[in-house]
């Protein structure tokens, strides 16, 4: 159960905290006495806290435009959205990083989800009850690693393993960082596809079986389509992970902002823009334009993640809204 | 001519007994109505005629079933073509979130079947008398269709793989009176081609549309025999009380 609240208390955090804004029923009759009273304290206690994350939670939003919205005035669009990332020659192109953001995020797509629906549906079809029961805590411990020692791993064994598989210069390339990121992505996605599956109608299945259909046959064109829905729901919550992911990638990823526009600038060094904000915050000076630049790359990182999860959000809610996968 | 064969069937859900010492014969182009209070094991009959139980935990088959001859709880049957032979039509429509013609489509494309998949698509919607209200909009979700059409829809998807016998499982429960019978005369023209098993607890439908009724109660085939006697000189008391309404 882990792994699966924690992705969807992630997407949905933010519509139940807007939740939490609703007061209380009115007209409540006022507490007698005693227990009551307790009761009391502790709904206000609540309600106190409930309100103060809210506080924070704008506080931080509020503190990322102040510091990251000068920079849309101090730096000319042209610049700022150009190719060229060399913040010491005041040329400050986003374009670069947020296409290797881009790069890495969808390699990494298609490498976790033929893996995660794959993984999914052998779970929730496939294996003996006993596998199952042994399998769903194990895809839960792996989303507890912490990314650090992923991005180790990802150093020391996956990035010589692409150098010397690829034949290429350096390990450290948007491939590996990919890789990476969909091992971090697999977890939620296998969770929640695996949900999505589960809630196909049993009649579904026996509407195919029943036809001669073949177990396979119903699970790969009947099933697996019917859960489509709540399929793209799994990859674009693992992809908001992926997308603000920033340890593991900046240790794999080579960090070079060049445009990756071409098909073989899989396997060179790409620079993400989480990987640019965490690399260069010690060194700027307070204030300064290139410490604007930073916070707008905060802000154009929270958009885009933003929008993923909207688009998630609603892929939810319009299946609840249906009661149930289509 | 016989279809269908049971001989001395038991069937158990776990420690359950649900069918016990069940024969009878099913012919062949005929409808063959099952009727009985809700429990008794209908359903649970119909599902062993082409083994769709065999996925159910824990549960057991006794007895021989014999189709065409063929003992289909045999050793070494391949239930995959078993199915291919005996379709199923269920209690609430269930048409696949596709389109009509991916619907229908769906049965000769994953058996690999010969011929022409639009003539076989239209055959089967004609076969079910669904033809003239949905050829303009073969490309259209099958779950917008009114639940009539959809069953009509699962009939087709049925034909559509040339059964040798349907197995129908209340099909009319979840459909208006006219639905009803726009199924009812489909039945009518289908059993030309195909022995068909019904389960059903209209007692009029049941004398209306069947050749044969077996009554079932408590798990025990109580009575069976043509139609028409069982619904006006039953041989046991027990089927008299129950379609006059006074059992079950
Ligand atoms: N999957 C199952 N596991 C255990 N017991 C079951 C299962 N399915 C049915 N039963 C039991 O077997 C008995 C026969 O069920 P069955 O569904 O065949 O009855 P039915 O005659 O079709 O009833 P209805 O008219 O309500 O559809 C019932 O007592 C039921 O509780
Ligand atoms: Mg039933």
């Amino acid at each position: 159960m882990g792994a699966r609240h924690l992705s969807l208390n992630w997407a949905s955090s933010l519509s139940s905290k807007i939740a939490g804004l609703v007061p209380g029923r009115k007209g409540k009759p006022p507490p007698p006495a005693g227990r009551s009273y307790v009761e009391f304290l502790i709904e206000s206690s609540i309600r106190v806290l409930g309100f103060s994350t809210i506080g924070f939670v704008l506080l931080i939003f509020f503190f990322l435009l102040r510091e990251g919205l000068p920079i849309f005035r101090e730096v000319a669009p042209a610049n700022l959205f150009g190719t060229r990332w060399y913040p010491t020659f005041d040329l400050f192109g986003t374009l670069p990083l947020i296409i290797g953001s881009a790069y890495v995020t969808v390699a990494s797509i298609a490498i976790a989800l033929p893996l995660g629906v794959a993984t999914a549906v052998f779970i929730r079809e496939v294996a003996p009850h006993w596998t199952r029961e042994v399998l769903k805590p194990l895809i839960e411990v792996l989303a507890g690693i912490p990314s650090v020692v992923l991005g180790f791993f990802g150093m020391h064994v996956l990035a010589p393993l692409v150098r010397t598989t690829m034949d290429v210069p350096t390990g450290l390339t948007a491939f590996t960082g990919a890789v990476l990121l969909a091992y971090m992505a697999l977890p939620t996605i296998i969770s929640v596809a695996e949900d999505a599956i589960d809630t196909v109608p049993r009649s579904y299945r026996d509407a195919a079986l029943a036809m001669g259909a073949t177990h396979w046959q119903t699970i790969w064109r009947v099933v697996v389509p019917a859960a489509r829905s709540g399929i793209a729901t799994a990859v674009m919550l693992g992809m908001g992970r992926a997308i603000g992911e920033t340890m593991a990638v900046m240790m794999v990823t080579g960090n070079a902002a060049r445009m990756p526009i071409s098909l073989n600038s899989l396997f060179m060094p790409v620079r993400t823009m989480t990987a640019t904000v965490a690399a260069e915050m010690g060194e700027v000076a307070n204030g300064s334009v290139h410490y604007h630049s930073l916070f707008g790359i905060g802000i154009i990182l929270f958009i885009l993640t933003f929008l993923i999860n909207i688009v998630a959000a609603t892929a939810i809610f319009k299946k609840r809204h249906r009661g149930g996968l289509r | 001519m016989e279809k269908f064969r049971v001989e001395h069937l038991n069937f158990h859900y776990g420690d359950k007994l649900a069918l016990s010492d069940i024969s009878i014969s099913i012919s062949d182009r005929r409808i063959t109505a099952l009727i009985g209070p809700s429990g008794c094991g209908k359903s649970t009959f119909l599902r062993c005629l082409n083994r769709m139980n065999d996925t159910i935990r824990g549960a057991r088959v006794e007895g021989r079933v014999l189709l065409d001859g063929q003992d289909i709880y045999a050793r070494g049957t391949d239930v995959v073509e078993l199915r291919k032979r005996v379709g199923m039509v269920f209690q609430r429509p269930n048409p696949f979130p596709q389109s009509i013609f991916d619907n229908i489509a769906f049965g000769p494309r994953v058996l690999g079947l010969e011929g022409d998949l639009h003539q076989i698509v239209e055959e089967s919607l004609r076969g079910a008398v669904l033809w003239d209200e949905v050829k303009d909009k073969l490309k259209q979700d099958a779950l917008g269709l009114s639940l009539g059409q959809q069953q009509r829809l699962c009939i087709a998807r049925t034909i559509a793989v040339k059964p040798e016998v349907i197995l129908m499982d209340e099909p009319c429960s979840a459909l208006d009176p006219i639905a009803t019978l726009q199924i009812e005369e489909l039945m009518q023209s289908l059993k030309e081609e195909y022995s068909i098993v019904i389960v059903t607890h209209n007692m009029q439908q049941a004398s209306r549309v069947s050749d044969f009724t077996g009554f079932f109660w408590l798990g025990e085939m109580v009575e069976f025999d043509v139609t028409e006697r069982v619904f006006t000189r039953p041989a046991q008391r027990i089927t008299e009380d129950y379609i006059t309404g006074r059992a079950g």
